[in-house]
């Protein structure tokens, strides 16, 4: 069976480690912070100008000063820092960041992302996003494996204004794990219960099987 | 010197038809409320403004939008306003869509006297057209300009008559920058206290980058999507 949001969110989740400085992109990458293995420090980089996002207030206590790049009200860990969006951007574009997870409109093969505009009828911008693939030192994108249409957004090439270019290093989507190859998208796992067959049915892209591919372990 | 004004009238004496203008915040975080409402009543045209968002429909820059009183936005993310989009995909607003960090890059570097720069971000995206390309330590990027204005509109929680401005959480964002770039920096804030009452170890924008400062009034600190447990 396909996963769904919380189900890709737990599996992103298991790319974490002890240490980790990450930035959380709008949609499923933020219900990773629901995910983060027990006693493990990770702290969560908000592109306005936190570093230690907390959970979100108690009813009643929202601070319209304190919210998330998604403009969703936060609070903030203990330990945490706010800092300006020049400093926010050293930060990422200086290679400080070890980890960002964000969606996307489409992949390809080699690594290309869009993500921020389509052509004619949605223009949101790119935000931080731009930056973000092009510096971070780990970049995974988590996604369905299809759009409303059946569409596999595991492309050849993106047909989308692309965000960055050869960035993407890992794909986390209901059906499966691939990671981004010189040669393709190599499958890595697959969501429980989905076929390899299903899943090269799903990717528009070359998909290098290899061997057995395990089940995700959720 | 003295640069505390009276309010938001007295603060945008001199600001015209066709100037550019930087205004602080993120969202509706950290944005010159009373100095915003005084630029719709006045009804000042043809602005170009650099801003990180565009506001909502009703409140902030939005209503500078829907009353077309901008000529073009400079903005990173614009999405959450519908008049925008509207106005933008007509071909009514000139729009410059820039990345969110070589925005706050190219504020920071215009304030402080760079006149260009170079960054990965945009690389091999349509946000790269026309810009020049060069490789350093292997990697490709592009050549971008500081930005400065006619006028520096920010927002603070705390300033002092010579201009110093603390800054509340993540109200700060943009503000900060934006304040070392304009020609003339107009500061509104929650509270104006007397000069010596900020501790001159806290203190975010130190007072040279403004020129006008006023205790704004009514703040209304709009929430976009209050999200709690």
């Amino acid at each position: 069976m396909a996963l769904d949001k919380t189900g890709i969110a737990k599996r992103a989740a298991q790319e974490l480690q002890d240490g980790y400085y990450v930035n959380l992109g709008i949609g499923i990458p933020t219900l990773l912070a629901n995910y983060i293995p027990e006693g493990m420090d990770v702290i969560l980089q908000s592109e306005n100008g936190l570093l230690g996002i907390g959970e979100f207030p108690e009813k009643g206590k929202a601070d319209p000063d304190l919210i998330n790049a998604g403009k969703q009200t936060v609070t903030a860990i203990q330990g945490a820092s706010f800092f300006d969006s020049a400093l926010s951007f050293a930060m990422i574009r200086g290679g400080h960041i070890n980890l960002t997870v964000l969606g996307a409109f489409e992949v390809s093969e080699n690594g290309d992302i869009a993500s921020w505009k389509i052509p004619g009828k949605l223009v949101k911008g790119m935000g931080g996003a731009m930056d973000l693939v092009a510096s971070a030192k780990n970049i995974i994108v988590t996604t369905t494996h299809t759009d409303r249409n059946g569409k596999s957004k595991l492309k050849k090439a993106c047909t989308l204004p692309l965000t960055g270019v050869s960035c993407v290093k890992k794909i986390i989507t209901d059906l499966a794990v691939v990671s981004v190859t010189d040669k393709g998208f190599k499958l890595l796992e697959r969501a429980p219960g989905v076929s390899v067959e299903e899943i090269k049915h799903a990717t528009e892209g070359n998909l290098i099987v290899e061997g057995n591919i395990p089940e995700m372990n959720l | 010197m003295n640069k505390v004004v009276k309010n938001a009238t007295e603060a945008i004496i001199g600001l015209k038809d066709g100037m550019t203008l930087m205004i602080g915040g993120f969202g509706l975080s950290g944005i010159p409320e009373n100095t915003l409402k005084e630029l719709a009543r006045i009804k000042v045209k043809n602005l170009t403004c650099i801003s990180n968002n565009a506001g909502v429909d009703d409140f902030g820059l939005g209503v500078l939008l829907r009353d077309k009183q901008l000529k073009k936005m400079i903005a990173s993310y614009v999405g959450e306003n519908k008049e925008f989009e509207r106005q933008f995909l007509s071909g009514e607003l000139d729009v410059d869509l820039v990345p969110q960090g070589t925005l706050a890059e190219r504020i920071r570097a215009g304030g402080a006297g760079i006149p260009a720069f170079y960054v990965p971000a945009g690389y091999g995206t349509e946000v790269a057209k026309g810009k020049e390309v060069r490789e350093f330590n292997g990697k490709m990027h592009l050549l971008e300009y500081g930005l400065t204005a006619d006028f520096a509109i920010v927002k603070a929680k705390y300033g002092d008559a010579s201009g110093n401005l603390i800054f509340n959480n993540t109200a700060n964002n943009f503000n900060n920058m934006m304040a070392t770039a304009g020609k003339i920096t107009i500061a509104e804030v929650e509270e104006l206290v007397p000069v010596g009452e900020l501790n001159p170890n806290h203190i975010h924008t130190p007072g040279i980058f403004v020129q006008r400062i006023f205790q704004g009034v009514n703040y209304e600190k709009r929430i976009e999507f209050e999200t709690t447990r």
